[in-house]
């Protein structure tokens, strides 16, 4: 059971959350203009470090926001907020 | 009843006698014993069968570590897979001896069981002389703390001793200890408490146990679930076996396990032994035996130059035991001059591993400590400190020491200041101190003799088969010698290949031996090899403690809406959609299901039914932004829905997949009402949340779940319109007044409603409304017209495959595009941008072989086909792999069609209608005709009624 950093809310336990994935990966600006190469890149594609990995939660068992943390992968620890 | 083997009263139990029946046979035990040391007193020697080659097996530790007496209690409760060496003896209890395998209650557990959540700033594991000295540091600090230890009694091994502290007795100093302790508002001391798992950030379980069966109605046992600021791990040592001939015989019993039968439980586990030992711990074992009344016939100590003395017995130094005489228990042992002494008892002794099975499972590393031949914490990758024996500091007055800086340690790393230290406690530090050892120059003994081995495992031999390495797998030294001659080398691997350390034990006294076999093996360093990793639980955990108060009712949360009392009354079963229950049909009786939904079905298709649509999603969206928001979450157009007006809509993931479909009702120029599937609800509401946070944090948009605050009664057949206009005499109902997907406020049965004309079964249908309080009341109102027919889920499954309106979920599963389900037109050509539109565009979404949406006509009319089944091309199966061209996803009885239909997803599906396929259910493949996925009213005139 991780202890999360929400910055809403303070560390809270993992069984508030749900996981999104990788962080900073955006919604291109227009997909029209990809290629289906660069489309596929953004619907499939992930990073899958052991290490530090900048990924994002969502609490949705409290304040329900949004955020980004960073997380070592190897060890669960969090790097930052 | 005064055993013959046994010598004193357990002091601190009063000494209570306690019947109890083991194999059948009735016997006598203290209060305070365990169902081992009663067994021993009662001079059962023989208490197991080996799982796998039904070998004898006797008692051979004394605690959790137990790898042979494992018994199954019959009374009052059957319980599978127990450590006789861990079962507290009560009055009544009945157990019988196991041969590796248990049987589970065939009846509900009548305990119960719960779960607690704590917070602490500093989790002392373990009550021994360390983990004590650490809590009093701790607590001395301010600190909350909690101290947690798996005996009955507080003090580690002391009691198991005949160490004193401060000149009183081990065991008297621990439970003062304890008592102060647990007297301090910020410290709590739970006994019989196993921490058994240490997961991340600090956050560990344990399993409390609180007495015997039924007892005073409380919770037999309780789950803690501690996250604590700073741990301390004080978990003690496991003496280590030697792998010898017969080294598995009832009789044959680790040192330090007898020592605590004698001193503890005033048991003698034998009359006269044989102490075969590698280090110094097994003589002050020795002493106390014998000054308990066992004969000590001899110590073999595979030692040249001994580092301890007693005169006690004759000491056969440079030697090792060879063998064990006997049929079943030991009745002599075999030493290597030749010798055959009679003994009944044999203790072993080859050093002692420090626990670092929590400490492993936090991450932590450990590296190979040549001093004490075992495995000791290298570095921590949580925030905890281990003290004492856990991390090989072996003697009392080291334990003391240890314990009392990890203790201040721990409290000032969580943020307080801990006192100036106690000094230190006397401690007599016999030579065999808090788990019994200093053996082999680890504390208070000096290094030892270079040329003296450090650590001893293996008796040499040609045969290794009685060489045990896991009693309780019945794993030998042969067994672990074959898997590396078959080339195996990683001892994870070795683990898994012998199954050496799987068994419910989990390797605890096998282990490390096992790592040093194969380094044996192979002439690798064991300090190479490492050990394997270690996972929760640390001893076994049942799945009722695991459960709590979670089980039946309280399983997981039950949803029912305003009308669930009347759908009971009225006979209706259930269906489970997510956490709700929804009424799934409602049979007259005589009815079996099949019986009931034809006649829903009729009722709705020739006059009217009602269904309770109240499960249904429905999200209130509001802000100036929100059509521009609906737009882009939709893959149609809802930004030009008019105020009063109602479009059905689908939405996809980014991957143009639909995710799920139902109605928008326009409210008010900047105000929408969202409906979802019932399933799929919260899945909608985070989707709409995600979007509007991460990715168009400009967009002024509210979302709130108002599923709760509406009773919605889908009204529906084409007698509906007469039915809505007797009581709602208002508006005018006709076609051209209130048409299709339009929406007005009404009153229904003089109740305030919004009614929308929607339709999900293709019928002139209403959806009507109203605050969840007053659903009851329209929902009579209706029934009192004495028109209508109450349906359920499945009554409304078949009326919608009948006109091929696909379920979300049911015939979509996330492969699905809104042009495979036939409803191109759903998707906008005008729009932008919105949510899946690149997707359509990929080459994949444009395949002609992909999966279409189609309707099936079986061969037989009456045939039903089975949901999931597989469609093949040709009545003759080729060989496997036979490739499927997709699967049936509803199937049903049609009233209206006066047979079996189904839909499907087929490959190329929709330039397929006409074509016969073939559905392969074991006997002849049942031949299907594909059709076009509406099947019923496919020019929709009956929708207006
Ligand atoms: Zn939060």
């Amino acid at each position: 059971m991780l202890l999360i950093p929400c910055p809403w809310c303070g560390p809270r336990d993992e069984a508030e959350f749900r996981y999104g994935g990788q962080a900073h990966v955006a919604y291109p600006e227009d997909p029209a203009a990809l290629s289906d190469e660069e489309w596929a890149r953004y619907l499939f594609f992930r990073d899958n470090p052991k290490g530090r990995f900048a990924e994002r939660w969502n609490h949705t068992a409290g304040c329900r926001r949004w955020f980004n943390v960073v997380r070592d992968t190897a060890t669960n620890e969090w790097v930052s907020a | 009843m005064t055993s013959h083997h046994r010598r004193h009263r357990r002091p601190g139990f009063g000494g209570e006698p306690l019947r109890f029946r083991f194999d059948g046979q009735d016997y006598e035990g203290l209060r305070g014993d365990t169902l081992a040391s009663a067994l021993l007193a009662n001079g059962v020697r023989t208490v197991a069968t080996s799982a796998a080659l039904g070998r004898p097996r006797g008692i051979y530790a004394s605690w959790t570590e137990e790898p042979n007496a494992i018994v199954q209690i019959e009374h009052p409760f059957p319980e599978p897979m127990l450590q006789a060496t861990t079962v507290e003896l009560y009055d009544g209890l009945v157990a019988t001896g196991l041969t590796g395998r248990g049987r589970l209650s065939d009846r509900p557990d009548p305990a119960r069981h719960d779960a607690v959540h704590a917070h602490c700033d500093v989790l002392v594991v373990g009550a021994g002389p360390a983990g004590l000295a650490a809590a009093r540091a701790a607590a001395g600090s301010g600190a909350r703390v909690i101290l947690a230890d798996d005996r009955p009694i507080a003090g580690g091994s002391l009691p198991d001793t005949a160490e004193t502290v401060d000149g009183v007795p081990g065991a008297a100093w621990a439970s003062a200890v304890a008592a102060d302790l647990a007297g301090r508002p910020d410290v709590r001391v739970l006994s019989r408490t196993s921490v058994f798992g240490y997961y991340d950030d600090n956050y560990l379980v344990a399993v409390e146990r609180r007495g015997e069966w039924g007892g005073q109605g409380r919770a037999r046992e309780r789950v803690w679930r501690i996250r604590a600021g700073r741990v301390v791990l004080a978990t003690g040592a496991h003496e280590r076996p030697i792998a010898f001939a017969d080294n598995d015989r009832p009789g044959v019993m680790l040192a330090g396990a007898a020592r605590a039968y004698a001193n503890r439980y005033g048991v003698l586990p034998g009359r006269r032994a044989v102490v075969f030992t590698a280090g110094d711990s097994a003589y002050a074992a020795a002493r106390d035996l014998a000054s308990a009344g066992v004969e000590i016939a001899a110590i073999v100590d595979v030692r040249q130059a001994p580092g301890a003395r007693w005169d006690g017995a004759e000491i056969l130094s440079g030697h090792v035991v060879t063998g064990v005489g006997g049929d079943g228990a030991v009745s002599s042992v075999s030493v290597s001059d030749g010798r055959e002494i009679q003994a009944d008892l044999l203790l072993v002794s080859g050093g002692w591993n420090p626990v670092v099975h929590l400490f492993g499972q936090a991450g932590g590393e450990l590296r190979y400590d040549e001093g004490i031949g075992s495995f000791v914490p290298r570095s921590a990758r949580q925030a905890l400190e281990v003290a004492g024996a856990a991390r090989g500091v072996f003697s009392l007055s080291g334990c003391l020491e240890d314990g009392a800086a990890a203790g201040a340690r721990a409290a000032e790393a969580a943020g307080f200041r801990a006192p100036p230290r106690h000094p230190a406690p006397r401690a007599s530090d016999d030579g065999a101190s808090d788990n019994g050892a200093s053996d082999n120059g680890a504390s208070d003994n000096g290094a030892p003799d270079a040329d003296e081995p450090v650590a001893f495992w293996l008796v040499p031999s040609g045969d290794y088969r009685s060489h045990f390495v896991d009693l309780q797998r019945d794993v030998t030294v042969a067994d672990v010698v074959r898997a590396t001659g078959a080339g195996l080398r990683s001892v994870e691997h070795v683990k898994r290949y012998t199954t050496a350390g799987t068994a419910h034990d989990q390797g605890k006294l096998s282990g490390v031996l096992t790592s040093a076999i194969v380094a044996h093996a192979i002439g690798a360093d064991i300090a190479q090899l490492g050990t394997t990793t270690f996972r929760a639980p640390y001893m076994p955990v049942s799945f009722a403690t695991l459960a709590g108060r979670d089980r039946g009712a309280l399983h997981d949360p039950v949803r029912v809406t305003s009308l669930h009392d009347w759908h009971v009354a009225h006979g209706a079963l259930f269906e489970n959609v997510g956490q709700w229950k929804r009424p799934w049909y409602y049979p007259r009786p005589g009815e079996d299901m099949e019986a009931a939904v034809l006649r829903e079905c009729r009722a709705v298709r020739q006059s009217v039914g009602a269904m309770d649509a109240s499960t249904l999603g429905k999200i209130d969206v509001q802000g100036p932004d929100a059509a521009e928001f609906l737009d882009r979450l939709y893959t149609n157009m809802m930004s030009t829905l008019k105020v009063g007006a109602i479009r059905y809509g689908v939405m996809c993931r980014a991957d143009g997949m639909v995710f799920d479909d139902g109605t928008v009702i326009r409210l008010a120029d900047d105000r929408f009402l969202v409906t979802t599937t019932t399933g799929n609800a919260a899945a909608v509401l985070d989707w709409m949340e995600e979007w509007l946070q991460t990715e168009w944090p400009s967009l002024r948009v509210y979302c709130t779940s108002v599923t709760e605050h509406w009773a919605t009664v889908a009204l529906a057949g084409p007698g509906s319109r007469d039915v809505l206009a007797g009581l709602a005499p208002g508006p005018a109902v006709d076609a051209a007044s209130f048409p299709f997907m339009t929406w007005r406020d009404a009153e229904v049965a003089g109740i305030a409603a919004r009614v929308c004309r929607i339709s999900f079964s293709g019928e002139l249908a209403y959806e009507i409304n109203v605050n969840a309080w007053d659903g009851l009341a329209l929902w009579e109102a209706l029934h009192a017209t004495g028109a209508v027919t109450p349906y359920g889920t499945e009554t409304m499954h078949v009326l919608r495959a009948e006109k091929g309106y696909p379920i979300v979920g049911q015939d979509t599963d996330g492969t699905v595009t809104p042009a495979d389900l036939g409803m191109d037109w759903v998707v906008s050509k005008k729009k932008a941008g919105f949510i899946g539109k690149r997707s359509f565009a990929r080459s994949d979404t444009a395949r002609p072989d992909r999966r279409h949406l189609v309707g099936l006509l079986p061969a037989d009319p009456d045939f039903l086909l089975p949901e999931g089944a597989h469609l093949v091309e040709s009545s003759t199966l080729p060989e496997p792999p036979v490739p499927t061209l997709g699967h049936v996803t509803s199937s049903y009885r049609s009233a209206a069609l006066g047979r079996t239909f189904a839909l499907a997803l087929v490959s190329g599906g929709r330039e397929r209608v006409g074509e016969r396929l073939y559905v392969p259910l074991g006997g002849e493949p049942v031949p299907v005709t594909v059709t076009h996925h509406v099947l019923y009213d496919p020019e929709g005139a009956r929708r207006d009624g």
